[in-house]
């Protein structure tokens, strides 16, 4: 036993306290942190948008259509470029996506990070979307045209009554696509990028030992994801009282 | 929510001790057998196949290399068959050390650090790291990544991940390298060339045989006449199986002196 944890403390200081290696695993938390943070804010503007435009695009098509005019076709067109985008994003790996990002579209661009950002951010937008999509479907009509009864025209009836009640809906399943988004991240240091799971390789790639970086990276995932999950408990808790 | 938190972490401890036991017994269960190998008449060799001309993905899609012929000529001396497992550079190592594979053969520098986790046969080749560049680039030896005070220019190096070439110039000014942030990994060298041609590295260090393939299928780079480092190249075998490493070390001598290494090698590089 004594050898055991002999070995284990040997191991400890060889892969994080030798050659300051704990501040690679440092670095690479802070990049897989400013990834995710904005590549959320980017998926969930671009999903907010789309889905305003495919749930008013199959809510309201058949009156549009019957009155006439050019709001019909331009709304069509929106609707199709969407279907276009989510068919394309999400029929696409992610791995696939940020190295088509990385070496063709954004061929000429030094600063990696932005790549990763936006690619991580467009493909979890079209995720998102559709999140979202469900939710303000799921909120029934009749609340929808109580709404205009009060007198609230489209935009105020969105805003006070149909979008508050969406996000009650989408928000654990939109807990769940940023877990699987801060997870996702992982696949950056296919581009170059130091994240949390590239720093672990470097180590491992240097001391040649798999247990303590890996279960180390392992860890600080897990921490991240379980005390964002508590947050988001928390935050459900509070929505949960207007219910009453 | 607090009752699952508290089971959750307790099961990650046991499955983390699970594993750490598992790997001590999978080290002692093998001096058990006969076999100097881990499974009975097979050598399985762990590479990495995007390193020509030592290794790589033929058109025919079978590996090929003076690595992959090589393994195949010592494999044909011990009367094993060989198995190839193409992994990352940087697991590799590991995974001999661990008891995955037999041997690591991939263009492999001895180096003082990975001696410390295995065991390395005789050299079979000698390589040097080359630095490429685009052509007409301001950088024409090593020296150029420096200001003349010393400090290091703002350039970026691209390298294969964890290989000498990557281990050196990651290293601190002090140590003969640039320092980690002027360094970026990428996890092959033709991911790293690419990089090159798109111009979102400078230059790119790695072995010089690889080098040669990557500027002869990449127009507009070129190799510096200043080379990095010179390395040897060898076989890498786990610590405890030094049976395997005697037979290896024989089977090179042996190969040595009826000239087919120097057959292998002259097959892929011609000077």
């Amino acid at each position: 036993m004594e050898k055991w944890l002999q070995d284990l403390s040997d191991q400890f200081k060889l892969n994080f306290i030798d050659g300051d290696r704990w501040k690679w695993l440092l670095e690479g938390f802070e990049n897989t942190l400013i990834i995710t943070f904005f590549a959320t804010l980017i998926g969930i503007s671009i999903g907010v948008v789309i889905a305003i435009i495919r749930s008013t695009y199959a809510k309201n098509s058949e009156s549009l259509k019957k009155r006439g005019g050019v709001g019909f076709y331009v709304l069509n067109v929106l609707d199709k470029i969407c279907g276009l985008y989510l068919t394309v994003i999400r029929g696409t790996p992610v791995v696939v996506q940020l190295l088509i990002m990385y070496f063709i579209i954004f061929e000429s661009s030094n600063n990696s990070t932005m790549v990763a950002v936006v690619s991580f951010g467009i493909n979890s937008g079209a995720y998102v979307a559709e999140i979202f999509r469900g939710g303000i479907m799921s909120v029934d009509n009749g609340q929808f045209e109580a709404g205009r009864s009060l007198g609230f025209n489209y935009i105020k009836t969105m805003r006070y009554v149909v979008i508050p009640q969406m996000f009650k809906i989408v928000l654990p399943t939109l807990c769940n696509e940023f877990i699987v988004l801060i997870k996702e991240t992982s696949i950056a240091g296919y581009v170059g990028i130091r994240d949390l799971t590239k720093a672990g390789d470097l180590i491992r790639g240097r001391t040649f030992s798999a247990f303590m970086p890996l279960i180390a990276v392992a860890i600080i995932y897990l921490a991240v994801v379980v005390l964002f999950t508590k947050l988001v408990g928390k935050l459900e808790r509070r929505l949960r009282s207007s219910d009453h | 929510m607090k009752k699952f938190t508290k089971v959750l972490a307790i099961l990650m401890v046991i499955t983390m001790t699970a594993c750490l036991f598992a790997s001590c017994g999978a080290n002692t269960g093998k001096e058990k057998s006969d076999s100097i190998t881990i499974t009975e008449g097979k050598l399985v060799m762990a590479t990495n196949a995007s390193f020509p001309p030592y290794e790589f993905v033929g058109d025919d899609g079978e590996f090929a290399g003076i690595d992959v012929e090589i393994a195949g000529l010592i494999a044909e001396k011990l009367g094993l068959e060989l198995e190839i497992v193409d992994t990352e550079f940087g697991s590799i190592i590991g995974g001999v050390q661990g008891g995955k594979y037999d041997i690591g053969m991939a263009g492999m520098t001895v180096t003082e650090e990975r001696k410390k986790s295995v065991n390395f046969s005789d050299s079979y080749a000698t390589g040097v790291q080359a630095i490429i560049v685009p052509e007409g680039s301001d950088i024409t030896s090593f020296d150029d990544f420096f200001n003349e005070d010393g400090s290091v220019k703002d350039i970026k190096i691209g390298v294969q991940q964890d290989t000498t070439g990557d281990i050196y110039v990651s290293d601190t000014v002090e140590n003969g390298g640039v320092g980690a942030d002027h360094v970026i990994q990428y996890k092959t060298g033709n991911d790293a060339v690419q990089a090159l041609v798109a111009g979102k590295v400078n230059a790119v260090i790695i072995d010089n045989e690889p080098a040669k393939s990557y500027v002869a299928s990449n127009e507009g780079l070129t190799i510096l006449d200043a080379v990095y480092t010179e390395e040897h190249y060898a076989i890498a075998v786990n610590l405890d199986n030094a049976a395997l490493l005697e037979a290896i070390n024989n089977a090179l001598a042996e190969l040595t002196q009826e000239g087919k290494i120097a057959e292998v090698v002259g097959k892929y590089i011609s000077d």
